[in-house]
């Protein structure tokens, strides 16, 4: 018989996200596995700007709002003057893989032992649902009315990929939270990249494949069957990099 | 067993959508802030599996289980 009890790292009342939104579950999974490490007094979170920065009036535990974009370069701060604390940022796409391009890959590339937590949901959802370097081909958002255009805009970025071709990261991995086995192995991964960092390994990247009901302009049941047909076949979950898995 | 905090429920679905067992259902009572919270009408077969607490955005499933504080 399972049991659960909701942690005490988030407010005891509902989070500023929409409906369906996967963004407070990403939060809500962080909190279980850091209270299930004893850290709840000990963890840093670093939140970035977008809809993670809604994280700002939903998490109890210490925490830092700062520059959009900047939060790797922040956490490596924090984390260098602080080693023995559990640093992590929390980032959506937008934020981390647009703006933040150069602070991710620079900080990964370091091998600076803190965690990503990046909740990529394919779109801009704070500011109305403009493309993100990770929307797909196809997807349709309010700056790519008939859908991304690879020859106008590009292709979607996979993050967990390009940072797999560094020497530095120790544990990369990506899973989708749109069904409970999914969100069971992001737990696991989330508990392993913390478990990692906690031992002073090095960098850990967790993402973590959202939904955005509000700008993709569906119910939140129908944002799960569109991750399963079109978000997943193109990022595919897994686990990209495990460096204490390929010494044994 | 499973308690349902009504104030935090969004009306999503996706305890609904993923009871292996199918013994929640939306209910037609509305929460202070509007949403239809969902309800354990067929709480026999129920089997504790958890699936509706892991699935729930805002943490608004608990299974509180025999021992009562649990950390997790």
């Amino acid at each position: 018989m399972a049991e659960y009890k909701r942690s005490n790292l988030i407010a005891d009342a509902p989070s500023g996200y929409c409906p369906g939104c996967l963004h407070s579950l990403a939060t809500r999974l962080v909190s279980d596995v850091i209270c299930e490490l004893g850290q709840e007094d000990n963890s840093i979170n670093v939140i970035s700007v977008g809809c993670s920065a809604l994280n700002l009036l939903y998490w109890k535990g210490d925490f830092l709002g700062v520059a959009h974009g900047r939060a790797p370069a922040s956490a490596t701060g924090i984390k260098r003057t602080n080693p023995e604390r559990l640093v992590f940022t929390y980032q959506g796409d937008g934020d981390l893989a647009a703006i933040g391009l150069a602070e991710i890959v620079s900080a990964a590339n370091r091998g600076e032992n803190f965690t990503v937590i990046f909740a990529n949901n394919q779109t801009y959802g704070m500011t109305g649902g403009q493309l993100a370097p990770t929307t797909l081909i196809g997807q349709k958002t309010t700056t790519t009315v008939y859908g991304r255009d690879p020859a106008v805009a590009g292709y979607p970025m996979r993050m967990c990929e390009l940072l797999n071709t560094l020497e530095a990261p120790q544990y990369i991995a990506r899973f989708a939270l749109n069904s409970p086995k999914g969100i069971n192995q992001a737990r696991a991964g989330i508990k392993k990249a913390f478990e990692y960092q906690l031992a002073g390994k090095g960098f850990t990247f967790i993402e973590l494949l959202t939904n955005c009901p509000t700008n993709w302009k569906m119910s939140p049941l129908d944002t799960l069957e569109y991750m399963n047909e079109n978000t997943i076949p193109y990022f595919k979950p897994g686990v990209y990099r495990d460096k204490e898995a390929e010494v044994k | 067993m499973v308690e349902i905090n009504p104030i935090l429920c969004k009306s999503c679905g996706y305890c609904v959508r993923f009871c292996p067992k199918q013994v929640l259902s939306i209910g037609k009572t509305r929460n202070k802030r509007g949403f239809f919270y969902p309800e354990l009408s067929d709480p026999d077969n129920c089997i504790s599996c958890a699936v509706c607490a892991t699935v729930c955005p805002e943490g608004a499933i608990e299974l509180p289980g025999k021992g009562g504080e649990n950390d997790g």
